[in-house]
């Protein structure tokens, strides 16, 4: 478990390094990452070690080679490589989709409203799966992870059009500020609700608790192949969105005057968020602290520059949540920490030390 | 006299006197922003006529509303009996359900409401994000752990306002020390604020996964925000604490009015702006604090009363802050009355009730607000 920390922290700490090489001499002012010759292969390799860590540590130990050979040179007859490749690496994928969607959302949605405290579940899209997902549980008594997919990815997306309609209302579309008000209203409602069904029901509240505190285990495979298609399209459009976000944050009118159909952007740019957020909560449940803190973390290792954003959050939230998750399985053996709890106990401390340390690159 | 308001239909009718407000607050709007300056020694303010018209109607509705809170109940007591047992005759059988029950119940309602509206309102305008409430600052989720950890573990009940109070304050000092690094700036103080948060939210969750239902719910219920069981004690702390955080905001309101204009040009207009955030912050943090400490963590009407509130009043004086937090009084009772009816004898948290019809009524407000703009 000790090796597994030092190593986490060394790799987790690789890009800031990277950043102190290429830079020399490293100012408080202007982003960490310097170039990002070095810094992208750098963020790559940091991603490629936490994926080989999550496949090699959790309740049952083996070695680097039985992990390497699970995958490159399978043998069904062993049992170790059996669990790599049976349950260690599916969940490594929803790490990794789940991951990369959350991050690159979080960043589309700052972007777009322009509030450095909206994130993914501004759009409502945490408490729309929640609330999905207790209902169906208090009225239907479905009681497993897989049975969770559907409710949870319908109630994200209803919320999510139904913060962009109200937002719609009135002149000029949705507006950051009509967005950021109308997506509070919503998670207000929806979240007040999904207490009340909590608080009626001790059996629902029971069952519901684990899928409310966030988790990458025992999802079903089935489900979610249907959703990772839509997952990488929309991970593309969404990262080369980048130029166009930098156009809005300019602000409306100067976008509208450069020529931006700022609206349609918008519109746009809700539309993957809906998607990726949606695919991300129906992986891994609410997870609210990687929308909302991996770009923060990103913007104060590149800057301001939403091309670069976005691409990095595409590499370093799954870093992140594949991180909390290795972390989750080791500290309380053999059972296993729900992810999202891990997740701001890992996440925390970096965020508020790049915050505190670096000249962070305002919204 | 034995007039006595059905059960459901009470909570309906408030519903209904709460939208038809809304419209009267739009059209507020054009009522005319005549002004009358009043000065007397040091003290000096800003009478708008649209503020004190206001003002005054959003005291007649806590007064109408408490009048309600005081007659409508489980227990049947005719409406003059009610007044009469709360204001001047107490030697009758109804003294117990109005005086220790109803009327701290309504007091504790009205004064919370104030508390959150205007703190919300101080750290809406300070960091000038319409997102932020004393949340960001860790007040609810610092007296969360608190009182979780207190519940889950099978302590005292009765040191749940202490605990959640150091909690509050605990927090709060916390992001206030992280974030300082020669000043503290808005957006650092907010992202600070996302962190620690988070990790105080992680440990909320840790101890819902980890420890027995039965404990959890309760701990979840005092999270909900609930009235239930308010005494004058609660009521006294209420209104000390306001007390003396109430004239210290409305003397720090100017300050709050020339910090919005950054910090450069405050720093040129001879502002301490370091020494006057802080005056700031602690004032709507303890506001904050005390409330959660006595009712839990209701976090939505430090969120939403004071943007009603600003669709109608946009200027930042006394007056207005004095009508946010008037406006939050209303809310919360009016919340914690439909809250206690409406399925009744079955209650709600008041907190789950200031969302479930805070959301719809703020939704009609910013309907209309963006077709008038």
């Amino acid at each position: 478990m000790i090796t597994a920390s030092v190593v986490l922290l060394a790799v987790t700490s690789a890009p800031i390094m990277a950043g102190v090489v290429a830079k020399k001499r490293r100012t408080h002012i202007g982003p960490i990452i310097g170039s990002h010759l070095i810094g992208l292969p750098c963020a790559l390799f940091v991603m490629a070690v936490v994926v080989f860590l999550s496949l090699r540590y959790g309740s049952l130990q083996v070695s680097w080679l039985t992990a390497w050979e699970a995958i490159f040179d399978y043998d069904s007859s062993d049992q170790k490589q059996i669990v790599v490749r049976e349950l260690r690496v599916p969940r490594m994928f929803l790490g990794l989709a789940a991951g990369s969607s959350l991050a690159v959302a979080g960043a589309l949605v700052q972007g777009v409203t322009r509030n450095p405290l909206a994130g993914p579940g501004i759009l409502g899209i945490n408490q729309g799966a929640a609330f999905a997902v207790v209902t169906a549980i208090f009225v239907a008594d479905i009681v497993t992870p897989a049975g969770y997919v559907w409710f949870a990815f319908i109630g994200a997306t209803v919320a999510a059009v139904l913060v962009y309609t109200v937002a719609h209302f009135g002149s000029g579309g949705p507006t950051p500020i009509k967005l950021v008000l109308s997506g509070v209203i919503v998670m207000a409602l929806l979240g007040s609700w999904t207490s009340a069904l909590l608080l009626l029901d001790l059996e629902t509240f029971d069952e519901a608790r684990f899928w409310l505190a966030g988790s990458i285990s025992g999802r079903g495979t089935e489900e979610l192949r249907f959703l990772f298609p839509f997952v990488i399209v929309a991970l593309i459009v969404g990262v080369l969105m980048g130029k166009q976000v930098n156009v809005l944050n300019l602000g409306e009118d100067m976008a509208a005057s450069m020529g931006q159909r700022t609206n349609q952007v918008r519109i746009l740019a809700g539309l993957i968020v809906i998607v990726l957020s949606g695919s991300a909560v129906a992986i891994a449940g609410p997870i609210a602290f990687i929308g909302l803190a991996v770009p923060h973390m990103v913007r104060s290792l590149v800057g301001p520059d939403y091309r670069w954003i976005l691409l990095y959050c595409v590499i370093l939230g799954p870093c992140l949540l594949l991180g909390s998750d290795i972390v989750g399985r080791l500290i309380v053996r053999p059972t296993e920490l729900q992810v999202g709890i891990v997740t701001a106990a890992v996440g925390a401390p970096f965020l508020i030390y790049l915050v505190r340390f670096t000249k962070i690159s305002e919204i | 006299m034995s007039f006595i308001v059905p059960s459901a239909m009470t909570s309906l009718y408030v519903f209904f006197g709460l939208i038809t407000s809304t419209f009267l607050l739009v059209g507020a709007r054009r009522l005319d922003g005549k002004e009358i300056v009043f000065r007397h020694g040091i003290v000096s303010s800003l009478l708008q006529q649209r503020i004190v018209i206001l003002s005054a109607g959003a005291a007649i509705g806590i007064l109408v509303l408490g009048f309600i809170g005081l007659i409508v109940g489980d227990y049947p007591i005719p409406a003059w009996k009610a007044i009469a047992t709360a204001f001047w005759d107490r030697n009758n059988e109804y003294d117990f359900v109005i005086n220790s029950l109803r009327f701290p119940r309504i007091t504790v309602a009205v004064l919370a409401g104030i508390c959150f509206a205007t703190s919300g309102a101080i750290f809406q305008s300070l960091i000038n994000n319409p997102l932020v409430s004393p949340d960001i600052i860790g007040v609810n989720n610092g007296a969360a752990v608190c009182a979780v950890i207190l519940l889950a573990t099978g302590g005292t009940v009765a040191y749940l306002p202490l605990a959640a109070f150091i909690g509050a304050v605990l927090a709060s000092a916390i992001v206030y020390v992280l974030s300082w690094k020669r000043g503290v700036s808005g957006s650092r103080l907010v992202l600070v604020g996302i962190g620690f948060n988070a990790l105080l939210g992680s440990v909320i969750t840790f101890i819902q996964v980890r420890y027995p239902i039965e404990r959890v719910m309760a701990a979840a219920r005092w999270q909900a925000g609930s009235l239930f069981g308010s005494s004058w004690e609660d009521a006294r702390t209420l209104a000390i604490g306001l007390a003396i955080l109430l004239p210290a905001a409305f003397t720090l309101v100017n300050r709050l009015r020339l910090l919005q204009f950054g910090d450069e040009t405050s720093v040129a207009l001879g502002l301490s702006v370091e020494r006057d955030r802080f005056a700031l912050l602690t004032v709507g943090a303890s506001l904050a604090a005390i409330a959660v400490a006595v009712i839990g963590p209701l976090g939505f009407v430090a969120l939403l009363v004071p943007q009603i509130a600003r669709t109608v009043v946009s200027t930042l004086t006394a007056g207005s802050l004095l009508f946010t937090g008037l406006l939050g009084g209303v809310f919360l009772l009016a919340s914690d009355i439909i809250a206690q009816r409406l399925f009744a004898p079955v209650t709600l948290p008041a907190g789950i009730v200031t969302a479930a019809i805070g959301a719809p009524y703020f939704l009609l407000i910013l309907v209309r607000y963006n077709r008038e703009t």
